[in-house]
């Protein structure tokens, strides 16, 4: 096998992995972690430079170009978040060494097994890999040890395991589906075989397969009703993965979601994928904007708002179409970017606190005007106001959906507005009035919190031709 | 020899189903892990007849994995961790056994309603197999509700994990990739598994579910 762009992106975190598990002290690791997801970052860049060829098991194509960017370039960020953060966590003696190194393998491990979900042109491979990436993620989320940190661990082990075993029979009755047009064996699994030959599947079939697949796969999207595990996992677990769980994991599971809508959509006798979608999608929101209000951590709150957020996504790809499918992309990437800023700041506010819970958090743009500022920044980004990049994204999903059908979009509407007024409500018992809590000077690294700002203002004032060119031809394909 | 292959297949699916209502019921833990390692037994054997009749000998990899992770390995590494534990004398139950019984055989009801309806075109060794091993993760899925407690709930995992193998191995030809994984899988689960019990232990004292509860985030 020759190593090409396609091959580097699983080779780096592999070999990474294996390399930071053996080795010993947090600051060296800490920065080679960082070092190793910049390396996959270019790789990753590099497919869109040279394009390599896709085989029985790796694919590249516009539609995943632009998920591992994405992954790759919220990962790298992390790191140097991460970077910062643990040392902070070591300091005062809430993580041992031990576990830092183990700590930076999972991370390169997850980093791993989300690539490898992306790049597969298989549809075990696939499901294999979204296993790999939950399990990864098990076992962060309960790195702590507490109390909380074991339930929401737990509870999350629960809820992924039957999720991502729903998704497997989903993905065996796709397989049985694909059996008598492409033949025993691996054929049968390949995407690029199965696209070609979809429309002459088992209609009744495929669509017992997808309702598997959506709620499988869905879980690990988040959406309600089956979210209970998501709030948890990203309260207890360390900050740095909460970004990673909500800017990349979710995304993840979506692609292979939306993977799995492009196949539906092919075969004209199987039942349209979309209005699935569009109604977990709306009550996903409307749900996750009410809970939104009496929220009292402050981690719990951001998850609740990424069950909203991804509801819009599916949303959009659920109305689909071009101008829907193109508002979901840019929402689903402003938001990667968006949430996993604020999952930065919040991180380092609720270290230099010392609690996550927002009664004990006060006055920030007093006491930290650098981390205040920007988690407000934050907060109106995500709550969908101008100038930023959400608004946009939600303007184009709202306005693409009034044509075609005007009660889902006043729905939609509705739940936008309660979540907004919720996030300003709790942004302005936190960031401003009295302060309240440890004044402390933060020890924070900002670069990642404000490149991940600057790009989602920039997404909302100009988008580059070129990016739009690529998330339209990626439009076209979702259908 | 068509007839008898068939009916040999049909009856070891249907025996996977009828253990799994064995394990519903069980109220001791040590007797559920039994009647696991049991279902483990009759999987290894349903896989083990896959493969003579579809001469597929890969299958007999599966099967082999299945009588010696789930079969023995599992269920001994979990006896020993429940008697460390000192919790093999507990006796739990969350709903009537009753009620559940009657809630596994609407389940199944549902299982064959749907599967037979949408797989009429299909080979009905594969068709009957799947119908078989949805009522099995269904089964499971129904166990792991009803659990309180962590191991209940774990073995309630692995058996719906026995009803997707008792699928893969159906759909005639599955590349050897995914059974493998899936193995691994059930594997790695396990260590994860392992880890949690001995940290809940550390923890908590206990590894009733209920207990933890208390601790969740929004209740202080």
């Amino acid at each position: 096998m020759t190593v090409d762009a396609l091959t580097g992106v699983l080779l780096i975190p592999a070999l990474s992995a294996a390399l930071l598990a053996a080795l010993p002290g947090y600051r060296l690791t800490a920065w080679l972690n960082a070092l190793a997801a910049g390396l996959t970052l270019a790789t990753a860049l590099s497919l869109f430079v040279v394009v390599p060829a896709s085989g029985p098991y790796l694919l590249v194509d516009d539609l995943n170009k632009v998920f591992i960017v994405l992954t790759t370039f919220v990962a790298f960020t992390t790191s140097i978040f991460s970077a910062s953060y643990i040392g902070h966590e070591i300091e005062i003696g809430r993580l041992k060494p031990p576990y830092v190194r183990f700590y930076h393998a999972m991370f390169q491990v997850l980093m791993f097994a989300m690539n490898l979900a992306l790049v597969a042109n298989n549809i075990g491979l696939m499901w294999v890999a979204i296993e790999l990436a939950t399990l990864t993620t098990v076992l962060m989320v309960g790195l702590y040890r507490t109390h909380e940190a074991l339930e929401a661990a737990w509870k999350y082990f629960i809820l992924g395991s039957v999720g991502i075993a729903l998704a497997l029979f989903g993905t065996i009755l796709v397989y049985m589906a694909a059996l008598p047009i492409a033949g025993e064996g691996l054929d049968a699994m390949v995407w690029t075989v199965l696209m070609t030959h979809a429309a002459r599947f088992d209609p009744a079939l495929l669509n017992v397969a997808f309702v598997f697949l959506l709620l499988g796969y869905g879980t690990k999207v988040g959406l309600v009703p089956l979210h209970a595990w998501l709030p948890d996992a990203h309260a207890e677990g360390p900050t740095p993965i909460s970004a990673v769980l909500s800017g990349l994991l979710l995304n993840v599971a979506l692609y292979a979601l939306l993977r799995f809508k492009m196949l539906m959509a092919l075969n004209p006798l199987a039942i349209a994928p979309g209005p699935l979608m569009v109604t977990m999608g709306l009550i996903s929101v409307i749900f996750a904007a009410l809970m939104l209000y009496r929220r009292r951590d402050i981690k719990r709150m951001f998850a609740y708002s990424s069950i909203e957020h991804m509801g819009i996504i599916v949303f959009a790809f659920g109305m689909g179409g071009p101008l829907a499918n193109f508002a979901g992309l840019l929402h689903m990437t402003m938001h990667a970017l968006t949430k996993s800023a604020i999952f930065f700041a919040v991180g380092h506010i609720a270290q230099v606190k010392g609690s996550q819970k927002i009664a004990d958090i006060g006055g920030l743009t007093v006491t930290h005007p650098v981390l205040g500022w920007g988690l407000v920044a934050g907060v109106v980004a995500i709550a969908g106001l101008p100038p930023f990049g959400i608004f946009m994204s939600e303007f184009l999903v709202v306005t693409s959906t009034f044509g075609r059908a005007p009660w889902l979009a006043l729905i939609l509407v509705c739940g936008i507005i309660v979540a907004l007024g919720a996030l300003l409500m709790q942004l302005n018992r936190v960031a401003f009035g009295e302060p309240r809590g440890a004044a402390a000077p933060a020890q924070a690294s900002y670069v990642p919190m404000f490149v991940h700002l600057a790009l989602v203002f920039a997404g909302g004032v100009y988008l580059p031709p070129a990016l739009v060119e690529s998330f339209r031809n990626v439009a076209g394909l979702l259908g | 020899m068509q007839g008898i292959a068939f009916d040999i297949a049909h009856m070891l699916a249907g025996s996977l189903v009828l253990v799994s209502f064995m394990q519903l019921y069980q109220r001791r833990l040590l007797a559920l892990l039994n009647v696991f390692a049991l279902h483990a037994v009759v999987l290894s054997a349903s896989v083990a007849w896959q493969a003579y009749i579809q001469d597929a000998p890969h299958l007999y990899i599966t099967a082999v994995i299945a009588l010696a992770f789930k079969a023995i390995v599992i269920p001994v590494a979990l006896r020993r961790i429940v008697v460390k534990l000192g919790i093999h004398r507990e006796i739990e139950n969350v709903f009537g056994t009753g009620l559940v019984m009657l809630f596994g055989i609407g389940l199944v009801a549902l299982s064959m309603v749907v599967m037979l309806r949408v797989t009429a075109e299909a080979d009905p060794l594969a068709r009957e197999d799947l119908a078989f091993a949805l009522s099995v993760v269904l089964l499971g899925l129904l166990m792991m509700v009803t659990r309180r407690n962590a191991i209940g709930q774990v073995i309630g995992f692995m058996a719906m994990e026995n009803g997707l193998v008792l699928a893969a191995t159906g759909a005639k030809g599955m590349p050897l990739v995914v059974e493998i994984s899936i193995a691994f899988s059930v594997l790695i689960a396990f260590i994860v598994i392992g880890i949690f019990l001995f940290r809940i232990r550390e923890r908590f004292d206990t590894v009733d579910m209920q207990a933890m509860d208390r601790f969740r985030g929004e209740r202080r």
